[in-house]
């Protein structure tokens, strides 16, 4: 069996492809980061929230409600979404003028609530969320067996990241959110609605957040503690990105998933800091990131 | 702000004039619990281990020695430090008379110093690492429901005994992790059986599948679990989303009864593992369960058990020794034969272990489960010699 560096190469293939899938879930949810940061300049801290919220909405939707998993990948962001451009409405617009620090006391205090009350209503533990029969199998790779889910879950993130970086830079709507960011009261002299444009893209940030949740639902246990370890590493993602690079938020979250895998095989203790280093690392070498600009 | 003043002035005066105050008719006895209240393992202990001791002191009539009885509580969040300073500040301004420790076993350690310093009794409930009554033990510590040797002896002989020789371990990186893993490691030796390696996995990993791959190409036939709550939980998920399960035997080194509920049966199934009580085990510990029951809304696990235990114990050792002096309620800790619905016959040894029954158990299968929470099939019961081996002679309280 041939080898590189002494560990036999399917494993490396193994473990790139998980590398893979835990990048796609980085991708998703840093992107929605970046939209919000780079479009409003709020740095968002209720991202892990909204995120554990999607997973929740997905699985009481099916407790209570009977709603199967491929619509809860449509109503669970929905609904999220809708409360993300409450929380615009009715908090965060009044912090438009102050600090970026006061966004983000407000969102992380938001973070806090959401979490508190998760854990009072429905414990610690967690609950499961099945598979859907459709992706239930495995796929044989010849290194590994891939269960068909985790291969869904590359395939979904990748669309749905691709499709907002094409409709944030290729497209009329993109380019009118982008101007809202330049220059806002000139845009609405033009006569756009820019307080409800604002409010949407935080919403469909938010709604992005609400996705990886309900992709995420069947992979782990669904508990009120399961964005908050999480946040903290895209937050890394997104500052290597360059914060606010919609391309530079999917890239590294994919290649941070990848060189987070291959630490697992060399060296496991140092897998939960590794993303940390690399920070480090490009704060110092550019701090603008790798794909910001000055 | 005022509170926390006079609190401080009231534990001035306290210290002023010493433990006479303090003992003083009229004074209540406190007990304490320190534990993950809001983190992983709150569902493990938690809110219900507070309920638990409460079920015990309204059961024990409330007062002991003429006093009342009252209750502390606070969350250690899993911080050692937090843990240790809550401790330290109940003694020197509440006149705390007990102090149950719940999960963690890091954060057990490091409140073990305290009571030594302080000379408070301090019970060891949820967590689970054997160095509690071994080089960090104390003349004031007891550990009373479980312990990284107990579940070692437990669930490793069983799976050995059913075939599983060669072993490899996905190991919570963290002191409980490490003493599981090797407690575990040294009976797969003892019986013949081969450790053939482990991978230490960050406490809280998002993602377990590339340990688990690792543990896979190992080629063992036993897949260990030394790790805890949600991450024993989301580790075997994975391992049967990736098929492991069918060339792998998982071994769960600790699980819960509240880590089972959350995974299902038709997840885990199959799986033993050993525990110091289980709420369907006989009349009385349906007792037991059915008032938990009808205040938490679910079925008490060992650790809810043991709180309640403990308290009893400590409230009843009280009475006998007819004082809270604290080397003398230790004394007679020791002498005391424990019998109640969580342990017949247990006995507190030198070095603090809690020595009594354990029990093997094999996760049931969805058809075979016929009532809610009806999830374990008894194995085999271990008398508490068997589950806790022998005095190690690594505690200076009881040599060999």
């Amino acid at each position: 069996m041939s080898t590189v560096f002494g560990i036999p190469v399917p494993v490396i293939l193994g473990q790139l492809t998980l590398g893979l899938v835990n990048g796609s879930f980085y991708a998703l949810l840093s992107l929605g980061l970046a939209v919000i940061f780079g479009l409003m300049g709020v740095v968002n801290f209720a991202h892990g929230a909204f995120y554990t919220l999607g997973a929740f909405a997905a699985l009481l939707g099916l407790q209570y409600l009977g709603i199967n998993y491929w619509l809860a990948l449509l109503l669970a962001p929905l609904a999220v979404g809708l409360l993300g451009v409450l929380v615009e409405r009715l908090l965060l617009r009044h912090l438009y003028g102050l600090d970026a620090l006061y966004g983000l006391l407000l969102t992380f205090g938001l973070a806090l609530i959401v979490e508190g009350s998760l854990h009072q209503v429905f414990g610690a533990s967690g609950q499961s969320y099945p598979v859907p029969d459709a992706l239930a199998g495995a796929l044989n790779l010849h290194f590994m067996f891939l269960p068909l889910y985790r291969a869904w879950v590359i395939l979904a993130s990748v669309l749905v990241c691709f499709g907002t970086w094409f409709v944030i830079e290729r497209t009329r709507l993109g380019a009118t959110l982008r101007a809202a960011t330049e220059n806002a009261p000139l845009l609405q002299a033009f006569g756009v609605n820019v307080p409800l444009l604002v409010a949407a893209t935080y919403g469909g940030g938010v709604a992005l957040a609400a996705l990886a949740g309900v992709l995420a639902s069947p992979v782990v246990l669904v508990n009120s503690h399961m964005g908050n370890e999480l946040v903290i590493v895209v937050f890394a993602v997104v500052v290597i990105g360059g914060m606010g690079s919609i391309l530079g938020s999917i890239v590294s979250g994919l290649v941070l998933g990848l060189i987070e895998g291959l630490t697992k095989v060399i060296y496991p203790e140092a897998s939960n800091i590794v993303v940390f280093v690399i920070m480090a690392l490009v704060l110092i070498l550019r701090p603008a990131g790798l794909f910001g600009r000055e | 702000m005022t509170v926390s003043r006079w609190m401080s002035v009231l534990g001035t005066v306290f210290i002023a004039a010493g433990p006479c105050v303090a003992h003083a008719a009229g004074e209540p006895v406190v007990i304490g619990d320190i534990d993950d209240m809001s983190g992983v393992y709150a569902d493990v202990e938690g809110a219900g281990g507070v309920e638990a001791i409460n079920m015990a002191i309204a059961d024990f009539g409330g007062t002991v020695l003429g006093r009342k009885i009252t209750v502390l509580s606070a969350d250690h969040q899993n911080k050692p430090d937090i843990g240790a300073s809550k401790f330290r500040e109940w003694a020197d301004q509440q006149g705390l008379n007990l102090l149950l420790g719940g999960s963690n076993t890091g954060v057990n350690i490091a409140m073990s110093k305290v009571a030594a310093a302080k000379k408070v009794p301090f019970i060891v409930i949820g967590a689970g690492g054997a160095s509690l009554t071994n080089e960090d033990c104390t003349a004031y510590s007891v550990h009373y429901v479980y312990d990284t040797t107990a579940l070692a002896n437990g669930t490793a002989t069983a799976i050995i005994s059913a075939g599983g020789k060669t072993w490899f371990y996905l190991t919570a990186d963290y002191a409980f992790g490490t003493q599981l893993q090797s407690a575990a490691s040294k009976v797969v030796e003892t019986h013949g059986g081969k450790n053939l390696g482990a991978v230490r996995v960050p406490l809280g990993a998002a993602d377990f599948s590339s340990f688990l791959l690792q543990a896979q190409s190992s080629g063992a036939q036993v897949l260990g679990l030394a790790n805890a709550g949600t991450d024993f939980s989301n580790s075997l998920k994975a391992a049967n989303e990736f098929g492991i399960t069918r060339t792998m035997k998982p071994a769960a080194l600790l699980a819960f009864l509240t880590d089972i509920h959350s995974l299902g049966l038709k997840t885990a199934q199959g799986l033993y593992l050993t525990t110091g009580f289980y709420w369907d085990l006989n009349g009385e510990t349906r007792a037991f369960a059915k008032r938990f029951f009808a205040k938490m809304n679910r079925e008490p696990t060992m650790d809810h058990a043991g709180a309640y235990s403990a308290t009893l114990t400590y409230l009843k050792a009280v009475k006998a020794a007819g004082t809270t002096d604290s080397d003398k309620v230790m004394a007679q800790l020791k002498k005391d034969k424990i019998n109640d619905m969580f342990a017949k016959g247990g006995y507190i040894r030198a070095d603090g272990a809690m020595i009594h029954e354990m029990y093997v158990m094999q996760v049931k299968a969805p058809q075979e489960s016929k009532y809610p929470w009806d999830y374990y099939k008894l194995i085999r019961k271990m008398s508490g010699e068997d589950a806790f081996g022998p005095i190690t002679g690594l505690c200076p309280l009881a040599p060999k």
